[in-house]
């Protein structure tokens, strides 16, 4: 029910869906397939996912410049913050930030949403004004993969050490 | 007068190897009395029923460095400790054990143990000020703000016991109290006051010796979970020991007061045989159930305590001052 | 050097409670501000025992990375590594024996129980009160012997195999369970006597730190946290995985929002796990206990797959980005303590410090777990 809902308002974002597509190529699932080269990176765009499959229900890429929107529909709709976290896409010379949310009630919604910034410059809006409880999240995502939160009250490194200055989940990071 | 002094000198020197024997024997009764409520065996190594672990604790503790932190008052952190234990021992000066064991009888008994108990307060506050540590400075602003709360209805119950008694005078209060079981000043019915108030009072008093000691639930001074060891958390070695003594020795003089005050001191409850193993097995009856408590109960809250205190402690023992008065004219 | 510790009279001073603290029961630094007893502002210092699990997690295949799991939280492990064998086996497809999965349930329930144990012990002694711990722990022997019989060890367990399990349970185990299950009840209705009724530990918790829903919401709060704040909320029913959708339980959920409904709320859970066990025991069926055709090699179609479990200490997320490699591209670890002690901050202002300690026991922590 929610997760209809939801839909068209994440819908809203989009000005056209082009999600079908997309959905066939991601979940290939022949496992033959030897080549390792990652798909090409994905445009914006409201995708529905198998839940059986993937483990949620809607995943929306979105821009940067839309997060804290995207957050605050979600935020209206009563979904709790799970976590934060990002992915390097180093072939794309990306880095993906995800942000997963969930419900307390049965009324089962898993919603994904992820925003893709440069890697040069990872710039990312933070949500704490909207999620008080992302702020451990975002600097964790910072001590991790060096993504700057504009606007973060307190961006020090959390589980590094304090003087910490690398991001160890980075594809490129040398011990 | 030089018999006196000398008799005097060799109490002293008694209460102090009472005093210590007394307190290394309770850590050792202590810890295996947790440890039979906590269905595991103690210390039971060295000698038999571990019974030589509190010298080899005390020659450990001895063995030990005494370290002084940076930036503490080295006199005073000094003094501390030795604070604690003094007015310990003092108190045990006065106390009669039986008829002929007291080493200074005086007829104002009651007042000289306060006056030393009071004493003990300000050992906590030096070593917590000293030691320039938060947690301690924390622990020792909250254990002097206990102990002068609970010293007030301490002193008012056992005020309301002396105008009961008649006199200040710790042998003549038992004498009071001899004839039989039902005279002690904790039961009401023959009692000398017919006070039937009588056993809250004696139930008031005991927390307060509760409290006064620092003993669970009442031990706000050391709470362990958020003040690691209050006062004494810099202290090592003897400087630790002194106040673990001095600590034990607090509540063998609390129960020693208890045991006169209400229990009938020496006197048997049966009339029969009256003497100085009555008042030890009343002695250890009670610091048994110092031990009991410590292991049953969790800690209350210092504004918990204070309420307590100030709000039901004072007023009731304050009330029942009135009414022993009121009855004592009457009767 | 001997100047006194002098303040003013609104002056505050910085409390720091750990690293090294008996109360915060393990490596976590909470930097206080401090008005006399009471907390003017808080923050939580964490990452001293940060191991890189995710790191590692890259690093490793994902066979390898089987034992992390248990490292993370080292009180109720098994739940850990359920999350990440259930996470694996649905992005590959592999398809778990039924009687693999109701063992994993017992075990993953009897986990449960002993951490909830350990904490029930723990958090009476913050209050003060020794002795329970002593009772719980001698309790908790038990189920670890249990475990340690069928796994082979007592704490870190790398039991769960993909597919199925390292080794089948015999009949000693299945006895030694079912003659658990009465004793702990008894054992309960002790624990209840000695502390729930008692009147000091009633005071200290009751009206102690309410946590509201919004706030649970906002920091995503899971577990007792959420569900001593009036929040139904169990990934076990919500979100139902595994063989849990055939037993029979109920999640226990208080309204009081304050210290004590989350004590009542995993106590309650205890008496559920047990309910679970012995229905679990009941239906255990035969067969075998790894699936008869596996992968060789274990290498999950690319893409993204997400698993949450219930585990002890609440809703355990992990995040899996394959490229379709024999190493996971991505592996995020979302653990439940991290967003409950993130509350503390915020919740613990004005607060004394003693109620605060409470507070931070009722949050059931396990500090490997938040740092990872």
């Amino acid at each position: 029910m929610i997760c209809e809902k939801l839909k068209l308002t994440l819908q809203t974002l989009f000005p056209e869906p082009t999600s079908a597509p997309l959905e066939a190529q991601s979940v290939g699932d022949d496992q033959d397939k030897k080549t390792i080269t990652p798909p090409p990176p994905r445009p914006d765009g409201l995708l529905e996912r198998e839940y059986s499959v993937h483990g949620y229900h809607l995943d929306a890429q979105i821009a940067p410049a839309q997060l804290l929107v995207a957050v605050s529909m979600l935020d209206d709709a009563d979904f709790f913050i799970e976590s934060i976290t990002g992915v390097d896409w180093i072939k794309d010379n990306q880095l993906e930030v995800v942000y997963d949310f969930s419900r307390y009630d049965f009324d089962l919604c898993r919603v994904v949403i992820r925003t893709r910034v440069d890697r040069k410059s990872p710039v990312v809006p933070t949500i704490t004004e909207i999620y008080p409880g992302a702020n451990w999240h975002e600097r964790e995502t910072h001590d991790f993969f060096g993504i700057k939160f504009d606007g973060h009250p307190h961006l020090i490194p959390l589980l590094l050490p304090e003087d910490a200055d690398f991001h160890p989940l980075l594809k490129d990071f040398k011990a | 007068m030089r018999l006196t002094l000398l008799n005097v000198i060799i109490a002293v020197v008694l209460a102090i190897a009472f005093a210590a024997v007394n307190a290394a024997y309770l850590v050792w009764a202590e810890r295996r009395g947790a440890a039979r409520i906590q269905r595991r065996p103690g210390p039971n190594i060295n000698g038999p029923f571990g019974l030589l672990q509190p010298p080899l604790d005390g020659i450990k503790l001895m063995a030990k460095q005494l370290t002084i932190p940076g930036g503490a008052d080295r006199i005073m952190f000094i003094i501390a400790p030795v604070l604690a234990m003094f007015p310990a021992i003092m108190s045990f000066v006065t106390i009669p054990f039986s008829d002929s064991i007291v080493a200074k009888n005086m007829n104002v008994g009651v007042l000289m143990i306060f006056a030393f108990a009071s004493m003990g307060s300000m050992s906590l506050l030096i070593a917590g000020w000293s030691s320039r540590n938060k947690y301690s400075m924390m622990s020792s602003v909250r254990a002097v703000s206990q102990a002068v709360a609970y010293e007030i209805p301490m002193l008012i119950t056992a005020i309301t016991v002396v105008m009961i008694a008649g006199s200040a005078d710790l042998t003549e209060i038992v004498h009071q109290q001899s004839k039989s079981i039902l005279h002690w000043n904790i039961f009401p019915l023959l009692g000398n006051s017919h006070n039937i108030l009588m056993p809250f009072s004696f139930l008031i008093f005991f927390m307060c010796t509760l409290a006064e000691t620092n003993r669970a639930p009442f031990d706000l001074g050391e709470a362990e979970s958020e003040l690691v060891a209050g006062f004494h958390t810099e202290y090592g070695s003897m400087g630790f020991g002194l106040f673990f003594m001095g600590e034990y020795a607090n509540i063998v003089i609390g129960s020693c007061m208890t045991t006169i005050l209400f229990l009938g001191g020496w006197g048997c409850p049966f009339g029969l045989f009256p003497g100085v193993w009555w008042f030890i097995l009343k002695l250890y009856l009670l610091i048994a159930t110092f031990i009991w408590i410590r292991w049953t109960f969790p800690r209350t809250t210092i504004y918990g305590l204070l309420n307590l205190c100030w709000k039901i402690l004072i007023p009731l023992s304050l009330f029942n001052l009135l009414f022993t008065a009121g009855l004592l004219k009457v009767f | 050097m001997n100047s006194p510790i002098l303040l003013q009279p609104d002056e505050t001073f910085i409390l720091n409670v750990g690293p090294q603290h008996p109360a915060t029961h393990g490596v976590l630094r909470v930097k206080m501000e401090m008005h006399g007893e009471y907390i003017v502002n808080a923050e939580t210092v964490i990452g001293y025992i940060h191991r890189m699990h995710e790191k590692m997690g890259e690093l490793k295949t994902y066979p390898q990375f089987l034992m992390n799991l248990s490292r993370m939280d080292y009180l109720g492990a098994l739940g850990y590594s359920h999350g990440h064998v259930l996470l694996v086996e649905k992005a590959s497809g592999i398809v778990v024996p039924e009687r693999a999965e109701y063992i994993r349930a017992i075990m993953v329930e009897l986990n449960r129980i002993a951490s909830h144990l350990f904490w029930f012990g723990a958090f009476v002694m913050d209050l003060g009160g020794f002795s329970p711990l002593m009772y719980a722990l001698q309790d908790r022997e038990h189920i670890l012997d249990m475990l340690e019989a069928v796994t082979g060890s007592r704490l870190t367990y790398c039991y769960f195999r993909f597919g199925g399990l390292y080794n089948d349970v015999d009949d000693d185990f299945i006895a030694a369970a079912r003659r658990f299950i009465p004793r702990m009840r008894k054992s309960m209705k002790k624990y209840h006597r000695l502390v729930t009724g008692n009147i000091i530990f009633r005071k200290r918790l009751e009206g102690i730190a309410p946590l509201s829903k919004e706030m649970c919401r906002k920091y995503g709060a899971s577990s007792a946290v959420a569900r001593g704040s009036g929040i139904n909320f169990d990934v076990r029913k919500n979100e139902p995985y595994s063989v849990y959708p055939e037993f029979d339980f109920d999640v226990p959920v208080y309204h009081e929002c304050d210290s004590l409904a989350r004590y009542m709320v995993r106590m309650d859970e205890i008496e559920q796990s047990l309910r679970i066990v012995e229905q679990g025991l009941d239906k255990l069926p035969g067969g075998p206990i790894m699936p008869d055709k596996k992968p060789k090699l274990i290498k999950p179609p690319a893409g993204d797959y997400y698993q949450a479990v219930e585990t002890a200490r609440g809703s355990f997320g992990i995040r899996l980005v394959s490229d379709g490699g024999k190493n996971p591209y991505r592996l995020k670890l979302r653990s439940p303590t991290y967003s409950n002690m993130h509350l503390f901050d915020e919740a613990c202002r004005g607060m004394m410090i003693m109620d605060a300690l409470a507070f931070m026991g009722s949050l059931d922590l396990v500090i490997p777990e938040i740092d990872r």
